[in-house]
């Protein structure tokens, strides 16, 4: 029920804001806030104590919904999902706060979606039912896409589009690999079901499963993204606005990873084994090919997306580099760049709001004019390029070493991706911050507000960089049990 | 007959008895509100009747007709679907001058032929409901004869039908002389024997009826009369050719493979995917030209009974589940989008309301009515939440389990492409006003037509997130049949 309540909450919250718009600009703000609060609460309350029972699931809840399929309203939680819950409802206040003064127009309208999308993602993390995490999987893109389309920038139709169609498109790839799932073991077994468990069993065909396994990547790749799938990701981070930004980085990309490790692998374990060389040769791929382009941009919003396609080719390593370590370091990265890439982009949004400008060329000598500004941009600058004692560090240096003892050679050459991220974090702090401030740019500095927010994301990268254990605690024992479904033992 | 016959077809006499009532009524005193009123409850009667025709199903009432829980489905939905355009249709037309009363004696007439095609399992009951539905179609569509439009729509119309009827007669005439029966039951059992099972004749007999069954249902390469339709007919008109018209062809469609295919129809399987697959393609790109409102959603329509038609080309329970599933979402998405359009249709213009220009910042200006469109629109996209949602689901599951991979590519393909277009019309609905354009005055909504567009969005949303009971419906209809 307490599961139920986590997706329901934001959802009611939605609506109220939508509805009490009536009453003033401030009202949907509160409400989204407060009901993002109790959620972020109730995730938490649920964090298993010192010492957990070592059991993976935390809390399961299922009602039958359509049986003619076989599809229950099965939803369920590990430390994995409760982790990703978590920094779901931090990012989503965070995303309230960054558009208390950004977004002026339709402010109920904007909340509604927000928390909607919230809502889906949630979804995503918790469904163990295909039919119900596809049904969640869709539910938050058409939030995201009016996030996009009505309140973002000068190109926001065409990068709303976009964005929709890649992963729709690439949706309905894994519905049909869903269908061919639960069809082919309706077929083995005589039991059609939808549901996670009693899929997990299913033996197909090794030619079967490589072209189901392929569905669900393609979906999961496009949203991770993976290159050469990623090519909406620029687009659409650029042009949302600074809460479209922070929710789709922090997020949903995010969900394609989620996917990866809670699906691909333990359903398909033998054809992830055999398609892991080139899954993680793409996630290579992607950490050099975003670390260059992240170089080359001129558009500072642009710049912080490309380093988003770099960040989760770490994640594409280490969930196909399937061991322990890795996937911590996975599990690691994927919140650490959640919570540094969410900051960058309020970052980002902040500065637009006062200089109405995105363009690296223009800018300079900030850090005169705003202090507090440019110390913050270097710390989630630093913690970008991953500087030991940050969470960023823990999470790229735990996938590199689990990665080398299943592909030294590709390792490697990730890790030169660590020395590109150190150019283009340091190249974005000097020309933003330092250097001549050739257009006289005069601006207020970080408010109070602002400044809270931003304390408030900087605190959990410096407490993970430095005690990431609580975190390897809860996630461990969900880790495990994927392992263990991998390796084909029942639950 | 026995009394029992005369309750199974109760349904079709009350709305055979409602137009000659409203006819006569007319004829006495021509009155709107009294016409639309009186067709409005021979449709609700007619509804009602069916519960005792249920209770006496399955029956066979003379050779023509039977009455089985997969007619009275069918027949459920476009009597429901008849009523819902009655009263978008007393809204639509009390804004506008002329004589409107006999409208509603043609919406009976057509609905009737509806629901003796979705009954028939004879060659001349199948030509006895086309007819009955295409000629009262034709005087529907130019209904407002003062313009020019839908006059030029009713008489493609008027062609086409004529032509497509003129092959299914050419096909059913072709397969009585290699068989000497119209009946669908021995059509189906000799076909299957040694002797015809590769009979040419046969073939091409059944290769007419699928070309003049494809007229009727607007599939590439037989779809070109739809937009020109589309846009020249009224905007409930257009629901009810989108809809009732072509949902009971298809019913036929389905009922006749079923009972008559035989072994000719393993055969025309690859010219059915062949079909599904040019619908969807071309129906989803050409959708990507149009400018106006009421050509995509024309084009939209085409690649929905594409992807209908991918569900047919199924087998067993589930593909006839997935046809039933899919084309009650349809309907009811077909039958909300042109209400939409309908509301918004202003009276002075001759036009509906169908250019892209005209939807700028509608979302923002009525803000229910354009929630309600797009989510029509969504549900046409097939996103969660909607009943589109499910029956692409369905459809995919029907697919996946036929193993018809080019077809479910095809799908695929044109899901994305139509995406583009569905949201296209959603983003003009919620960008801004242009500045310096004078606030149009609003059509205020009539209760009626609100309460028509309320309760499809209510069906939308509600057999979409919890749609088990109308798949038991479906389910007890598909198992009529198979």
């Amino acid at each position: 029920m307490i599961l139920l309540l986590l997706i329901v909450l934001p959802l009611a919250g939605g609506l109220l804001a939508w509805l009490c718009e009536r009453f003033g600009a401030a009202w949907p703000r509160w409400i989204s806030l407060l009901a993002l609060a109790a959620d972020l609460a109730l995730a938490a309350s649920l964090w298993p104590g010192q010492g957990g029972s070592g059991e993976a699931w935390i809390a399961q809840a299922a009602w039958p919904w359509i049986p003619r399929f076989g599809i229950g309203l099965h939803l369920g939680m590990d430390g994995l999902s409760l982790i990703l819950i978590l920094l779901t409802g931090f990012l989503g206040i965070m995303a309230v706060m960054s558009s208390w003064t950004e977004i002026e127009s339709r402010v109920g309208l904007f909340h509604f979606n927000l928390l909607w999308c919230l809502a889906g993602v949630v979804g995503v993390f918790l469904a163990l039912d295909l039919f119900l995490f596809f049904f969640f999987w869709e539910l938050m893109l058409v939030p995201m896409y009016f996030i996009i389309a009505i309140w973002g920038h000068e190109n926001r139709v065409y990068a709303a589009l976009k964005f929709f169609i890649f992963t729709q498109g690439s949706g309905l790839l894994m519905l049909v690999a869903i269908l061919a799932l639960a069809l082919l073991n309706y077929r083995a077994t005589g039991l059609l079901s939808f549901d996670y468990f009693d899929l997990l069993g299913a033996r197909l065909e090794p030619t079967a499963a490589v072209w189901i396994m392929l569905g669900f990547f393609a979906a999961f790749a496009v949203k991770l993204p993976a290159v050469p799938l990623h090519t909406w990701l620029p687009d659409a981070h650029t042009e949302a606005p600074t809460a479209g930004s922070i929710i789709l980085a922090g997020l949903l990309l995010k969900t394609g990873a989620y996917g990866l490790l809670r699906f691909v692998v333990p359903l398909f374990p033998d054809a992830a084994q055999a398609f892991a060389p080139v899954a993680m040769a793409l996630g290579v791929a992607g950490i050099l090919y975003g670390a260059i382009l992240a170089f080359a941009q001129t558009d500072l919003k642009r710049l912080v997306a490309y380093t988003s396609v770099s960040h989760l080719g770490f994640v594409l390593v280490g969930v196909f580099a399937w061991n322990q370590l890795a996937l911590q370091g996975a599990v690691m990265q994927m919140v650490a760049h959640g919570i540094s890439t969410g900051a960058l982009f309020m970052l980002v949004g902040a500065l637009q709001e006062r200089i109405h400008t995105r363009d690296i060329g223009r800018m300079g000598g900030l850090w005169a004019v705003a202090p507090r500004m440019g110390a913050i941009g270097l710390f989630f600058a630093i913690a970008s390029l991953g500087l030991p004692g940050l969470g960023n560090f823990v999470g790229e240096f735990l996938v590199l070493l689990g990665a080398f003892r299943v592909n030294p050679a590709l390792t490697a050459t990730a890790a030169a991706g660590l020395v590109a991220a150190a150019i283009y974090a340091l190249f974005l702090v000097q020309r933003v911050f330092h250097g001549e401030n050739g257009e006289g740019w005069k601006m207020a500095d970080f408010s109070f507000r602002e400044t809270a927010a931003m304390a408030a994301l900087m605190a959990p990268i410096v407490a993970l960089g430095f005690y990431p254990q609580p975190m390897f605690d809860t996630a461990a024992p969900a880790l495990d049990t994927l392992q263990q479904y991998a390796r084909g033992e029942q639950p | 007959m026995t009394a029992g016959d005369f309750i199974a077809v109760l349904p079709l006499a009350v709305l055979g008895a409602a137009s000659v009532v409203v006819m006569l009524a007319v004829a006495f005193r021509r009155h709107h509100g009294l016409a639309a009123l009186l067709a409005s409850a021979g449709m609700v009667l007619a509804l009602a009747a069916l519960v005792p025709a249920f209770g006496v199903s399955p029956r066979q009432v003379t050779p023509l007709l039977v009455v089985d829980r997969y007619a009275l489905f069918y027949q459920g939905l476009a009597i429901a679907a008849g009523l819902a355009v009655t009263v978008l249709s007393y809204d639509y037309f009390d804004r506008r001058e002329g004589r409107r009363e006999e409208l509603y004696v043609l919406l009976l007439l057509a609905t009737l032929g509806a629901a003796v095609l979705a009954a028939s399992t004879h060659f001349a009951s199948l030509f006895l409901g086309l007819e009955l539905l295409s000629v009262a179609l034709f005087a529907m569509i130019a209904y407002p004869v003062a313009s020019h439009l839908p006059l030029e729509a009713g008489a493609k119309y008027l062609i086409l039908a004529g032509v497509s009827s003129a092959l299914l007669l050419f096909g059913m005439a072709l397969i009585y002389a290699q068989l000497g029966t119209l009946s669908f039951a021995a059509i189906g059992a000799q076909s299957s024997t040694a002797a015809h099972s590769r009979d040419p004749w046969l073939l091409a007999g059944m290769g007419l009826i699928v070309a003049g069954i494809g007229f009727k249902l607007s599939l590439v390469p037989f779809h070109l009369w739809a937009p020109d339709i589309y846009q020249g007919a009224p905007a409930p008109v257009a629901a009810f050719v989108a809809t009732v018209s072509k949902g009971a062809v298809f019913a036929l469609l389905l009922r006749y493979f079923v009972e008559a295919g035989g072994t000719p129809y393993n055969a025309l399987l690859p010219v059915f995917s062949a079909l599904a697959i040019a619908s969807m393609l071309a129906g989803n790109l050409l959708a990507l030209l149009q400018d106006n409102v009421k050509r995509i959603l024309a084009y939209s329509s085409i690649a929905h009974l594409g992807y209908v038609l991918v569900a047919f080309t199924g087998s067993g329970a589930l593909a006839l589940e997935a046809v039933g599933y899919y084309l009650a979402a349809y309907f009811v998405t077909m039958l909300g989008a042109f209400g939409a359009v309908g509301a918004l249709s202003e009276p002075a213009q001759e036009a509906d309301c169908e250019t892209l220009e005209a939807y700028r910042a509608l979302g923002w200006q009525r803000p229910w009515l354009a929630a309600i469109f797009a989510g029509m629109l969504l549900s046409l996209a097939g996103i969660p939440l909607t009943m589109g949602f499910v029956a692409k689901f369905y459809v995919v599951a029907t697919g996946v389990d036929a193993a018809t991979w080019w077809p479910l590519a095809a799908l695929v393909i044109g899901s994305a492409i139509g995406l583009f277009y569905y949201l296209r019309i959603i983003v003009v609905m919620y960008s801004n006003a242009p500045s310096q354009a004078p606030a149009a005055e609003l059509v205020p909504l009539r209760p009626g037509g609100r309460l028509v567009l309320a309760v499809l969005a209510f069906l939308l949303v509600g057999l979409g997130v919890f749609p088990s009971p109308l798949i038991r419906w479906i389910q007890a209809a598909a198992g009529s049949l198979v």
